[in-house]
C-alpha cells in the first residue's frame, strides 16, 4: 500500500514549500495548507475505504523488510485515527484561514501547522517504535512554536511551561526505547512484541512501563502530569486549540500510549487498574477546576482533561464493550472539542473578549456560533439524541458489566458536572442580556461559519456510526486493541 | 556498570538543574545536560568490550563488533535535540524580551 506513505509526505511537503515560498508569495500558506490538509482528508477516507478489504495494510519503505526495515502499518485503529486527526484538521484550517488575518507572518503558522499534522500521521502509522519517537518530537515541537505564536507574555510563558514538560516527557519516552531496545535488540514493534511475548516479563519492562505511562501521561495531560495543559491550550490562537486539545493530545498521548500497552508491551490487569484509576482521577480533577472557571478557553482546556479521562478509563476497564466506547468518545471528543473551541475562537473574534462574566446575549448577534455551540456543548455534557450521550452510555454500561460500580457512578456524577458547567457557559456567553462593554461586535466569516456548521452536523451525526452497517471502523479499532498480541502476527502475515 | 551509574548521575545531575533551578537558562542547560546523558546511554547500549566499528570488508570477518543502530539512533537524538534547545533557548529570548527577567518565580501571570 503505497498510500500510506503520501499521508506523510502530503503535509510535510505542503510545511516545507510553505517555508521556501511563504515570505515571497502572498496567501501560498493558505492555498498549499487547505490543499494538503484536504488531500490527507480524502486519502484517509480511502483508507477507511480500503480497510474494508484489507484487515491491515503495510508499507515498506525503500522495500526493506521488517524487522530489519522500517514500515508503516495501518490497521484498525490506525485508519480509525488518521480519520479523526485529518477531519479535525483541515476544519481547524479552514477555519484558520479568516482568523488567522488578525496575526501576522502567517505563513509560518501554515508552515508549522502541516508539520504538526505530518507529525501526527507519522505517529500514527509507525510501526517502528523510534520512528515514534521521531514522529512524536516532530509534532510537539511544533506545537511548542505555535503555542506561542501569538508572542504575547502570557502565551510565551505557556509554550515554555509547555516545552518544559513535553521535553521531559520526551526523555522518559526515549529513555522507555533505549531500555526496551536493549531489552529486545529490536527497534520494530510487531518484532517487538514477539520477542517479549516469548519472554517472561521481568522488572525491565515493568520499568519501561512506567516510564511511558510517565511520558505518555504527560503529552495526554492526565491528571498529576496536567498542569501545562490548561496555559498552553488557552494561550494558543484558537486552531491550534482546536488541534491541540482535539487530536494532538489524543495521538501523543492516548493512542501511542494504548498501542505501545495493548499491542507491544502486553496488558496486565495492575496496568489496567492504574489506566483506571488514572482516568477517573482525571475526570473528577479536571472537571471540579473546569466548573470554576472563568476564561471561555481555560474552562474548555479543563475540560479536555476531564474528557481524555472518560478514554482512559474505558481503555482501563477493557473489555470490546468499553474500548469501543472508549475510541468512540476519543471521536466524539475531538469533534465537539474542537467545535468548541473553535466557537470560543469565534466569541474571541468578534468581542475581542474572553471572560465569561463580560459576555452575554451573544445569541442575537452571532447565531451561527451561537447554535452550533449549543449542540457541542448538548453532546459533551451528554444529552440524549446526540453522540456524546451515546458514547458514555458505553462507558457506564462496560463499568457495570465489568462489575466496577464506583467507577461507574463516578463517570454518570462527572458527566451531571460537565452538564453544569456547559449551562454556566451557555448562559453567560449566549443567552441573557448584553453586556454593556460590548459595543463592537463583529459577524465571523462565511468559512468560519462553513467549519463550525459542517463539525457540528458530524456532531449530531455521529451517534449513526453505531448502527451495524457504519459500525466496521470502530469494530475494526476495537479488534486491533482487544486483540492484544495478534498484532504481531497480523503485521508479519500481511509483510508475507 | 560503572559506566552506567555514571550515566545516571549525569542525568540526574540534569533533573536537578531542571527542578531545582530558578534561572531559565540554567534550566535549559539542564535539559542538554539529561539530553547529552541520554546519548550516552544510547551509545552505552550499543557498547561491546574489545569491540570493532561493523564495517564489513572483502576478506574480513570481524567477530565481535560494537552494535550500530543506537550510534544512527543517537545521531537522529542530536539532531532532535538541537532543535529542542534552540526552540527553548528563543523562548527564552523573547521572555526576557516581555518580562525583563529570567526567574521563572516572576514569570507567573497565567494563573488558575
Amino acid at each position: 500500500m503505497s498510500l500510506l506513505i503520501y499521508l506523510i509526505v502530503v503535509p510535510l511537503a505542503a510545511a516545507f514549500l510553505t517555508a521556501l515560498l511563504g515570505r515571497r508569495f502572498r496567501n501560498c500558506g493558505e492555498t498549499l495548507g487547505v490543499l494538503a490538509a484536504g488531500a490527507s482528508l480524502i486519502l484517509s477516507s480511502i483508507l477507511i475505504k480500503s480497510s474494508f478489504l484489507h484487515k491491515i495494510m503495510v508499507y515498506k519503505i525503500g522495500g526493506w523488510l521488517p524487522p530489519t526495515g522500517i514500515c508503516l502499518v495501518a490497521d484498525g485503529l490506525a485508519v480509525f485515527m488518521l480519520f479523526t486527526v485529518n477531519l479535525i484538521v483541515f476544519f481547524a484550517l479552514l477555519y484558520a484561514l479568516d482568523y488567522m488575518k488578525i496575526y501576522t507572518g502567517t505563513w509560518k503558522f501554515y508552515s508549522l501547522f502541516m508539520l504538526m499534522s505530518a507529525g501526527m500521521n507519522g505517529v500514527i502509522l509507525s510501526g517502528d517504535i523510534f520512528n515514534l519517537y521521531v514522529f512524536l518530537e516532530l509534532a510537539s515541537l511544533c506545537a511548542y512554536a505555535l503555542v506561542a505564536f501569538g508572542t504575547a507574555p502570557e502565551d510565551l510563558e505557556a509554550s515554555f511551561k509547555y516545552a518544559m514538560m513535553g521535553v521531559l516527557a520526551s526523555l522518559l519516552i526515549l529513555l522507555g526505547i533505549a531500555l526496551l531496545y536493549s531489552f529486545t535488540s529490536t527497534l520494530n514493534m510487531a518484532d517487538m512484541s514477539l520477542v517479549l511475548s516469548a519472554r517472561p516479563l521481568g522488572a525491565p519492562v515493568v520499568f519501561v512501563s512506567v516510564l511511558f505511562l510517565a511520558g505518555f501521561g504527560l503529552k495526554a495531560a492526565i491528571v498529576p502530569f496536567h498542569a501545562w495543559l490548561p496555559d498552553a491550550h488557552s494561550s494558543a490562537p484558537t486552531p491550534v486549540s482546536a488541534g491541540l486539545s482535539g487530536v494532538f493530545i489524543k495521538t501523543l498521548g492516548i493512542y501511542a500510549l494504548s498501542r505501545i500497552f495493548f499491542n507491544v508491551l502486553g496488558v496486565s490487569t495492575k496496568l489496567l487498574f492504574i489506566l483506571m484509576f488514572l482516568g477517573a482521577l482525571s475526570m473528577i480533577v479536571g472537571a471540579l477546576l473546569a466548573i470554576i472557571q472563568n476564561d471561555i478557553k481555560r474552562m474548555l482546556a479543563y475540560s479536555s482533561i476531564s474528557q481524555v479521562g472518560y478514554i482512559l478509563l474505558a481503555l482501563g476497564i477493557g473489555t470490546p464493550l468499553a474500548l469501543l466506547g472508549g475510541l468512540f468518545h476519543l471521536f466524539n471528543h475531538a469533534v465537539f472539542k474542537s467545535l468548541l473551541f473553535l466557537n470560543a475562537g469565534a466569541i474571541e473574534y468578534s468581542t475581542g473578549e474572553r471572560n465569561l462574566n463580560k459576555l452575554g446575549g451573544l445569541n442575537s448577534k452571532i447565531p451561527v456560533s451561537g447554535s452550533t455551540s449549543l449542540i457541542a456543548s448538548m453532546s459533551i455534557s451528554g444529552v440524549p439524541p446526540f453522540a456524546g450521550f451515546w458514547s458514555k452510555l458505553i462507558i457506564i454500561i462496560a463499568c457495570i458489566q465489568a462489575r466496577y460500580f464506583s467507577f461507574a457512578i463516578i463517570a454518570g456524577v462527572v458527566s451531571i458536572v460537565t452538564l453544569a458547567y456547559y449551562v454556566k457557559f451557555q448562559t453567560f456567553a449566549f443567552f441573557g442580556k448584553s453586556h454593556e462593554g460590548l459595543s463592537r461586535i463583529r459577524e465571523i466569516s462565511p468559512a468560519m461559519k462553513l467549519s463550525l456548521i459542517i463539525l457540528a452536523l458530524i456532531c449530531t451525526a455521529a451517534g449513526l456510526m453505531l448502527i451495524p452497517a457504519l459500525r466496521h471502523p470502530l469494530d475494526a479499532a476495537v479488534s486491533v486493541l482487544s486483540s492484544g498480541w495478534g498484532y504481531q502476527a497480523a503485521v508479519f502475515s500481511a509483510v508475507q | 556498570m560503572t559506566l552506567y551509574f555514571l550515566c545516571l548521575i549525569l542525568f540526574c545531575v540534569g533533573l536537578f538543574a531542571v527542578l531545582r533551578k530558578r534561572n531559565i537558562i540554567k534550566i535549559i542547560i539542564g535539559v542538554a545536560i539529561m539530553e547529552y546523558a541520554l546519548s550516552l546511554f544510547f551509545v552505552l547500549i550499543g557498547y561491546r568490550a574489545e569491540g570493532r566499528a561493523p564495517i564489513l570488508a572483502r576478506d574480513q570477518v570481524v567477530l565481535n563488533m560494537v552494535d550500530p543502530l543506537p550510534q544512527a539512533m543517537v545521531l537522529t537524538t542530536i539532531v532532535i535535540g538541537l532543535a529542542v534547545i534552540m526552540i527553548l533557548v528563543s523562548l527564552a529570548i523573547r521572555i526576557y524580551e516581555k518580562y525583563g527577567t529570567f526567574d521563572i518565580t516572576k514569570i507567573r501571570r497565567l494563573k488558575g
